[in-house]
């Protein structure tokens, strides 16, 4: 397994650009939600994130899953409203899956671990216009990029920042289902989710510090004895597919409703 | 508006601080906005906890005591308490018989509890189930919930496990009950005027002087129906008619009443609509078992009330006479919860 130090370093690196990316986009969020929200999202997500900043400070450990779960039970504690619960929550319970170490493996599985708890949380489903719709790209594109394509774990990040991306765009032409922005009911049509939007910012910063921290190929490795079932990758891809579909078939049908309206 | 308030910011705080100064058997877990009892956790008996945004006292900290609650949260005014204070006060409140978390039915309360349920076997190896209440008739969907919305009818939820638990019923057998209670009841609210939160300053809504507002939750969010106003006869009516079409309840059922107040009605104007709620039952085939009239679970200083009905067997009127006392409820071992 890679240095621990090297991992530890990486995750407190990590916060702190996450930190200043909230921080700069403070603004921009707080407009997003204030079209479809109640105007919060950007002020939570900053004081959240410097109260991440500030308790890494205090934790003295190089255990990667102790200081990421750090990072959970502060937004917990300090976002408050839904979005605590739900970055927070994925992210403390996620972190269980990294207490082997750090690997390819591993963080697959913390990514899996996120998108379920996030779902079984917000009991929100692709293509309701929430951050599930940026998180389940990623994650399908991440484990398909690792288990199948073989990809390293950095370009399975890559790959999985740009699925992130393509579906947050796929947020803007949705009606809300779930969270407060469902009560506007078609006027929540045309606006992009501020939540997924934090989502990308996030996984932006995540792969601009393992690019910088890790390297190449990077630090990451492939945990040897981890055999992966063939079948299993099928099923994934098959669920991948799904989920773009109903994003594109949610998309389509809300525009067309609205011009039924 | 006036307001016996310093800040809003510390509003909650202070009235934390106050409880205690006037309840001593209740003590702050440090560092949060949760009460606990002070001689807890109490051996051998499973912990019975609440919690939810504040401003709807005496729900939940001023029913902490022996025979009802164990721990309570206080979140920000209408706002959920967060999740990792949920879990201390979780955790705080197991004497390792486990613990039964009674939820009302609004998103950010039900995922911080469940959040802090998660959070609570992580850190120890404490045994959580919990309860979601949804009592409130008026509403399918909400501002605030997918579903119906946990309202007055809590506050029996709350009165029932804490007897079970209290007579030693293992946590299974206490949350049985807390689901029966809450399975049997319905809710329905009404306000003469908004409630007027501490952050804004004035009225959530606007009423004007001529109308009223049917099916009201309990955060000044909107009612089902404005109507001009009634008399206090026509709204018992009204309030009682509706439940009982939801409840749908045999005739000559035995049922227990409450009338609620919203945190601004004098309490003689609920015993006029208790007289009414009475009659009205009775006259429909009823029996009525018993009824408790009083602010139980309010919305700040609106004016209004809400009437709930419950279904009761032998375990369930068993359990509300059991003797209980704490700042808002006392029963001596008789019946009547009433004020």
């Amino acid at each position: 397994m890679a240095d621990e130090h090297a991992q530890a370093t990486a995750v407190r690196t990590a916060a702190h650009a996450i930190a200043d990316r909230l921080a700069a986009e403070k603004d921009h969020l707080t407009d997003l939600d204030s079209a479809i929200g109640d105007a919060d999202h950007g002020a939570n997500m900053d004081r959240g994130f410097t109260a991440v900043c500030d308790r890494l400070a205090d934790l003295e450990s190089d255990d990667p899953a102790e200081l990421v779960k750090t990072v959970g039970v502060a937004l917990i504690s300090e976002v408050g409203g839904a979005s605590g619960p739900l970055y927070g929550g994925s992210i403390m319970k996620a972190s269980q899956e990294l207490e082997g170490g750090v690997t390819a493996e591993t963080t697959v599985a913390f990514a899996e671990t996120y998108l379920e708890t996030l779902q079984a949380r917000g009991k929100a489903n692709l293509g309701d216009k929430t951050m599930v719709d940026a998180v389940t790209p990623a994650v399908h594109t991440y484990k398909k990029s690792v288990e199948t394509d073989e990809l390293s774990p950095l370009e399975a990040l890559a790959k999985a920042v740009d699925a992130a991306n393509r579906g947050l765009e796929f947020t803007t032409p949705l009606r809300a289902k779930k969270g407060r922005a469902s009560y506007l009911g078609w006027r929540s049509v045309g606006h992009q989710d501020p939540g997924a939007t934090s989502t990308l910012y996030i996984l932006e910063e995540l792969l601009a510090v393992a690019q910088d921290e890790l390297g190449e190929m990077g630090d990451i490795e492939r945990d040897a004895t981890a055999d992966v079932d063939p079948s299993d990758v099928q099923v994934r891809e098959e669920s991948e597919t799904e989920a773009k579909d109903a994003v594109d078939t949610a998309a389509t049908e809300d525009t067309d409703t609205e011009v039924q309206d | 508006m006036k307001k016996l308030i310093n800040e809003p910011s510390s509003v909650v705080d202070e009235m934390l601080d106050g409880m205690v100064a006037a309840h001593p058997e209740l003590a702050r877990l440090e560092g949060t906005e949760v009460l606990v009892r002070a001689d807890g956790p109490v051996e051998g008996k499973v912990g019975i906890v609440s919690g939810g945004g504040s401003g709807h006292e005496p729900t939940h900290g001023g029913f902490i005591g022996d025979g009802m609650l164990d721990g309570a949260a206080a979140g920000e005014v209408f706002t959920s308490p967060t999740a990792d204070q949920l879990s201390e006060m979780i955790q705080a409140c197991d004497a390792g018989e486990g613990v039964l978390c009674v939820v009302k039915n609004y998103e950010g309360d039900v995922m911080n509890f469940e959040t802090a349920i998660e959070m609570a076997e992580m850190e120890s190896d404490t045994t959580v189930e919990y309860v979601i209440t949804n009592d409130d008739v008026a509403v399918e969907d909400s501002l605030y919930t997918s579903g119906r919305r946990g309202v007055a009818g809590t506050v029996f939820v709350h009165k029932v496990a804490g007897a079970m638990a209290h007579q030693g019923g293992d946590l299974e057998e206490v949350k049985r009950v807390a689901q029966k209670a809450n399975e049997h009841a319905g809710t329905m609210g009404m306000a003469l005027t908004s409630c007027v939160t501490p952050e804004k300053g004035e009225p959530t809504f606007d009423l004007s002087e001529d109308e009223i507002e049917l099916g009201i939750g309990i955060h000044g969010e909107p009612g089902t129906q404005r109507t001009d106003v009634m008399g206090a006869d026509e709204i018992a009516d009204h309030l009682t008619e509706a439940v009982l079409d939801d409840l749908d309840l045999e005739d000559s059922t035995e049922i227990v009443t409450m009338v609620n107040g919203m945190g601004g009605t004098p309490l003689m104007e609920l015993y006029v609509v208790n007289r009414r709620v009475t009659s009205h039952l009775e006259a429909a085939g009823f029996d009525i078992w018993d009824a408790w009239v009083g602010d139980y679970m309010t919305s700040l200083d609106m004016m209004g009330c809400s009437i709930t009905v419950m279904a009761v067997d032998d375990e369930l009127k068993e359990l509300l006479a059991y003797p209980v006392e704490t700042p808002g409820l006392t029963v001596t071992g008789n019946q009547s919860g009433g004020a």
